[in-house]
C-alpha cells in the first residue's frame, strides 16, 4: 500500500486451494495485502469470495498453499513455539456469530480471565478481577451488572462487545474482525464499529474489517480491498475506490447499495441480468496485470 | 379512492405464556392498495413478521389473534375463513415468500414436481399444462425454462429463491408477502430480484408486502412504509416522506443508523 | 445452563423420580436403626408368611425377609451406582477424546468402541462371571464398567463433534487453550445432559444386571443383595410352596427403583430436549380461545 513502516501483519501473494484435480476449490488467489498500527483494511466481498479464508489464514487454521505470511516482516511458517504463542496473542479475532462465540457454559467474567491468564503474565493474580472491571469498562458495559451473567442473559449488542473486551484483553496487535455487525440489529451496528474504531485509534492496533456491506467499509476503514472469487480485484484508499470505481465488479457492487435517493423505477439503474452474468464471468477469471490508477488505487486487469 | 386490497385493522396478537402474556402486535392498522408495494420496516421482536405470519393464518399455539382484530383481503376476513375456504385463499389469493424460502424446496423433487403439485392441488391442471406454465413462470424470474428438470441442490441460494418466488406467483395471486426476502443474499443478486419483482408488479398489477430491517432498500421498493417498534406501528406514510420528513423519534434513530457509501449515514 | 438445575426441580417426573430413589437409599442407610435383625441369621421359622415380628416374612432357612431387602439395597445400590459411575466416565472420557482429537487418535478408539460394542452384552458378562465362579459384587461392577462403556463412547463422540464446531471452541483454540482445557472445560460442560442421561441409563443398566447375574447363580449367595434374594428364593422353589413373600419383594424392589430412575432419565431429556415435554401448558391459550377472546 502507501509508504509505510513495516506492516504488523502482511499476506505475500497467498494462495489457498482445498482439495486437488478438477474439483478444487481455489479459495483464495495471490492475496496480498498489509495492516498498519492505528489503521483499518476493510476486505469487501459476497460470500463464497474468499474473504473469511483470509480471515482464517491470519489466524492461522489454515495454511496457505503457496506464498507467505509475515508477521513483523518476518515469516510465520518457520516459526518456533515461543513465536507461534506471541502470534496468538498478537493476533486475535471476533467472530461474525455473538450468539455462538461464547460458551454458554460460562459466565462472562470467565471467558474475560482466560486471556489474561493465558496471555498476560504482566498482571498479578490479586489485580484479575480489576483487569475484567477495567475491559468491560472500556466497552462501555457495566462491569457490575455484565461480569457475573451468562452469554444468553444478554443482548446481542452486549455479547459482541464482551467479544471485543476478550480481544483486547490479551493487548493485541492486529484484531480480525469477521463480518462483527452483521448478525445485529440495525440500530446497535453503529455502536459496536464506533467502538472498534476507537480502540483501534487508542491501541493503536491493525483492524482487518471483513464485511459484504461496503457502505460500512467507508464508515471503517481508511484501506479497502474489493474481493471476488478469491481475488483481490480492485484496491488502495478507501474514499478514492469507493468514489472512482476502476473495476467492473466494484461498480457493480457499488450499483447494487441500496440508495434511498434511486428508485427501482428509474429506467438509469436498471440492472441487465446478461451484464451481471458478464461481469461475473470475466471477474472470475484470473487477471495478473495491476494497474496503478491513482496514488493508493490499484486495479487488477486481463 | 379504490377499496384497498388488504385491510388491517386494530390487529393484535399475543403469545399466551403460563403466567403471563407477550403482545406481539399491539393494535396495528394498515391498508394495502392494489398493485402497491407496502413496507414493513423494524427491527427483530418489533412484530412485522408476526404480522405476515398472521396474514395467512399460519400462527401456532400460543399465539392467540385478539377478538377485535380483521384482516380483510378484498373486502373478506381472513380471519374468519374455515379450512376448506383458507386452503383456496391459501396461494390463489395470498403467497408467502419467507427468509430462508430457498430452503423450503423440497430437496428430492425435481423443480418441475414443486410446481406441478402446487398447479394441481389449486388449479386442477394436467401435466402439460402445468408445464407450460411453469415454463412462463422460469422466465419471469430469468431462469431458463429447460431447467425445469433440474433439483434444488443444483441451483445457488439467490436462483432458489427466485424458484420460490416464481412459484408463489405461478397462480396469479392479488397479494405477494414478502418477509426478509432477500436479507440472506448478496447485495447485487438482492437488487436483481428485487428489481424483477418491481417490474412484474407493474405487469401483473399484484401488491407486495415487503418485511424487512433495510430502511434505504424500503424507500428504493416500495410505495408506502410503515415503521414497526415493539408491536406499534409508530409511522405511516409514503417513502418519499418516511425519507424526506420523518416524524418519529425512532424512524429518525432508525435513519442515522445505515452509513452512507459517500460517507456519514444515510440522513 | 445455569437454569437447568432449576428446571429439573420445577419438573413432576423429576420430584417424583428422586423422592423415590431418596426414600430407597435413606432406607438403606438407616438399616441397623429399622431392623433389629441380622439379614444372614436364621430368627425365625421356615416360610413364616408376613406377621408383625416379620413385616415380610421369612425364607427358606428363616431369615428376615424385610432385613435382606433393606440391607440387600445397600449391595444393589453401591453396585449400580458404582459401575454406572465406571461406565459413564470411561464412556465419556474416550467419547471426548475421539470426538476432539480426530485423526488416528479417533481411528484407534473408534474401532475399539465398535468391538465392544459388536459383543453381545449379557452373553459376554454371563461367560466371564461363570469364568470367574461366585463373583462377589464388586467384580460385577468392574465386569460391568469394563464391557457397557462403548454406547455411552459413541454418544458422546458424536456430540463432541458438533460442539467442537462452535465458535466459541475455535475462539478458545485460537486464543491458544491447551487441548487438555478445551476438552475439560469447554467442550465437557455442553455435554453434561447428555452424561447426566447415559450415568442414570448406566446405572438402572448395572442394577438390573446385577440382579440378573446373581439371579442366574454367578453371584455369591453369602452376599445379601436383591439378586441373590431372587436367587435364593428360586431355589427355594418358594413361588410354588406359596411363599410369594420370599421372590416378589425384592422383584418389586427392583421395579421400583428402576421407575425411579427412568423417570428422572426423562425429567432430564426433557429439560435437555424442550421439544419432549408433554403435559398441558397451554392452559390459559385453550381457555382464552373457548370463550372467544382470540383466535389463531
Amino acid at each position: 500500500m502507501t509508504a509505510q513502516p513495516t506492516p504488523i501483519l502482511a499476506l505475500d501473494r497467498v494462495t489457498k486451494t482445498f482439495g486437488h484435480g478438477p474439483g478444487a476449490v481455489h479459495a483464495a488467489r495471490s492475496i496480498s495485502f498489509s495492516l498498519h498500527a492505528g489503521r483499518a483494511l476493510a476486505l469487501v466481498g459476497e460470500s463464497g469470495s474468499g474473504k473469511t479464508t483470509c480471515a482464517r489464514m491470519a489466524m492461522r487454521e489454515y495454511m496457505p498453499t503457496e506464498g507467505k505470511i509475515l508477521f513483523r516482516g518476518e515469516p510465520v511458517d518457520g516459526a518456533s513455539p515461543a513465536e507461534t504463542v506471541l502470534y496468538r496473542r498478537a493476533v486475535q479475532m471476533i467472530f461474525q456469530d455473538p450468539f455462538a462465540s461464547l460458551n454458554p457454559a460460562h459466565t462472562i467474567a470467565y471467558h474475560l480471565k482466560r486471556p489474561l491468564l493465558l496471555h498476560r503474565p504482566d498482571i498479578k493474580r490479586s489485580e484479575i478481577d480489576a483487569t475484567v472491571r477495567a475491559l468491560l469498562q472500556q466497552v462501555k458495559l457495566d462491569p457490575d451488572l455484565v461480569a457475573p451473567k451468562y452469554p444468553h442473559e444478554l443482548s446481542g449488542g452486549q455479547r459482541q462487545r464482551v467479544n471485543i473486551a476478550r480481544a483486547l484483553a490479551a493487548k493485541p496487535e492486529v484484531i480480525v474482525a469477521d463480518e462483527p455487525t452483521s448478525m445485529l440489529d440495525v440500530s446497535v451496528r453503529l455502536g459496536v464499529l464506533n467502538l472498534l474504531s476507537e480502540m483501534k485509534q487508542q491501541m493503536k492496533l491493525g483492524l482487518l474489517y471483513i464485511t459484504h456491506d461496503i457502505a460500512t467499509a467507508r464508515y471503517v476503514a481508511e484501506d479497502i480491498a474489493v474481493m471476488y472469487a478469491g481475488q483481490i480485484v480492485e484496491w488502495g484508499n478507501v474514499g478514492k475506490v469507493i468514489d472512482n470505481p476502476a473495476h467492473p465488479y466494484t461498480k457493480l457492487l457499488l450499483s447494487a447499495v441500496p440508495d434511498p435517493d434511486i428508485r427501482f423505477d428509474d429506467p438509469s439503474v436498471r440492472l441487465r441480468p446478461e451484464d451481471v452474468e458478464e461481469i461475473r464471468r470475466k471477474s472470475a477469471m484470473t487477471q495478473d496485470r495491476i494497474v496503478e490508477v491513482d496514488t493508493d488505487h490499484f486495479v487488477r486487469t486481463a | 379512492m379504490t377499496a384497498p386490497l388488504l385491510s388491517v385493522k386494530n390487529l393484535t396478537i399475543d403469545y399466551i405464556g403460563e403466567e403471563k402474556d407477550f403482545r406481539a402486535v399491539d393494535n396495528v392498522s394498515f391498508d394495502v392498495a392494489p398493485g402497491e408495494v407496502f413496507g414493513l420496516a423494524g427491527e427483530s421482536g418489533c412484530g412485522k413478521s408476526t404480522i405476515a405470519f398472521a396474514i395467512s393464518r399460519l400462527h401456532k399455539p400460543p399465539a392467540l389473534i385478539r377478538r377485535e382484530s380483521t384482516i380483510l383481503l378484498n373486502g373478506r376476513n381472513v380471519l374468519d375463513l374455515d379450512d376448506k375456504a383458507l386452503r383456496d385463499f391459501r396461494w390463489r389469493e395470498v403467497a408467502m415468500v419467507f427468509q430462508s424460502a430457498m430452503n423450503s424446496l423440497n430437496p428430492v423433487l425435481r423443480i418441475e414436481q414443486q410446481f406441478y403439485d402446487v398447479l394441481k392441488t389449486h388449479k386442477g391442471m394436467s401435466r402439460a399444462q402445468a408445464r407450460d406454465r411453469t415454463a412462463e413462470m422460469l422466465k419471469l424470474v430469468d431462469i431458463a425454462p429447460d431447467r425445469m428438470r433440474d433439483y434444488p441442490h443444483q441451483f445457488s441460494g439467490g436462483m432458489r429463491q427466485r424458484i420460490v418466488i416464481a412459484i408463489c406467483l405461478a397462480l396469479d395471486p392479488r397479494l405477494v408477502v414478502m418477509d426478509e426476502p432477500t436479507t440472506a443474499l448478496d447485495v447485487v443478486v438482492q437488487r436483481e430480484i428485487l428489481q424483477r419483482i418491481n417490474e412484474l408488479r407493474r405487469t401483473l398489477g399484484f401488491a407486495v408486502l415487503f418485511i424487512t430491517h433495510d430502511l434505504g432498500l424500503m424507500v428504493q421498493f416500495c410505495d408506502r412504509i410503515g415503521i414497526m417498534l415493539a408491536g406499534k406501528l409508530v409511522e405511516q406514510n409514503t417513502a418519499e416522506a418516511i425519507y424526506g420528513s420523518p416524524q418519529h423519534d425512532y424512524t429518525k434513530q432508525l435513519w442515522t443508523s445505515f452509513p452512507s457509501l459517500h460517507g456519514g449515514v444515510l440522513l | 445452563m445455569k437454569t437447568q438445575p432449576f428446571g429439573l426441580i420445577r419438573n413432576r417426573k423429576a420430584l417424583v423420580g428422586v423422592a423415590i430413589i431418596a426414600f430407597i437409599l435413606i432406607v438403606a442407610i438407616a438399616a441397623p436403626l429399622l431392623t433389629p435383625y441380622d439379614p444372614g441369621a436364621r430368627v425365625g421359622r421356615p416360610h413364616q408368611a408376613p406377621s408383625f415380628a416379620h413385616w415380610l416374612g421369612t425364607t427358606r432357612i428363616g431369615q428376615d425377609v424385610f432385613t435382606r431387602l433393606i440391607y440387600g439395597a445397600r449391595t444393589s445400590l453401591a453396585v449400580g451406582f458404582g459401575a454406572g459411575l465406571l461406565i459413564t466416565i470411561v464412556g465419556t472420557a474416550l467419547g471426548i477424546l475421539a470426538g476432539y482429537r480426530g485423526g488416528k487418535v479417533d481411528e484407534v478408539i473408534s474401532f475399539f468402541t465398535n468391538m465392544v460394542l459388536v459383543v453381545p452384552n449379557l452373553p459376554l458378562l454371563l461367560v466371564l462371571a461363570a469364568f470367574i465362579g461366585q463373583a462377589s459384587p464388586w467384580v460385577i461392577a468392574l465386569i460391568l464398567g469394563g464391557t457397557s462403556w462403548a454406547w455411552g463412547a459413541r454418544v458422546t463422540r458424536a456430540e463432541t463433534l458438533s460442539v467442537k464446531q462452535k465458535d466459541y471452541v475455535k475462539s478458545a483454540e485460537m486464543m491458544g487453550e491447551p487441548r487438555w482445557r478445551i476438552m475439560t472445560f469447554e467442550i465437557f460442560p455442553n455435554l453434561i445432559s447428555i452424561v447426566g442421561i447415559n450415568f442414570i441409563g448406566s446405572v438402572i443398566f448395572a442394577i438390573i444386571t446385577q440382579a440378573t447375574l446373581e439371579f442366574l447363580g454367578l453371584g455369591d449367595p453369602k452376599v445379601v443383595s436383591w439378586g441373590t434374594m431372587l436367587y435364593a428364593a428360586q431355589k427355594a422353589s418358594a413361588l410354588s410352596v406359596g411363599a410369594w413373600w420370599d421372590i416378589l419383594t425384592p422383584c418389586f424392589a427392583l421395579a421400583f427403583l428402576g421407575i425411579g430412575l427412568s423417570l428422572l432419565n426423562f425429567a432430564v431429556d426433557e429439560i435437555a430436549n424442550p421439544r419432549l415435554r408433554t403435559g398441558n401448558r397451554l392452559g390459559r391459550w385453550s381457555a382464552l380461545i373457548r370463550s372467544g377472546e382470540g383466535r389463531l
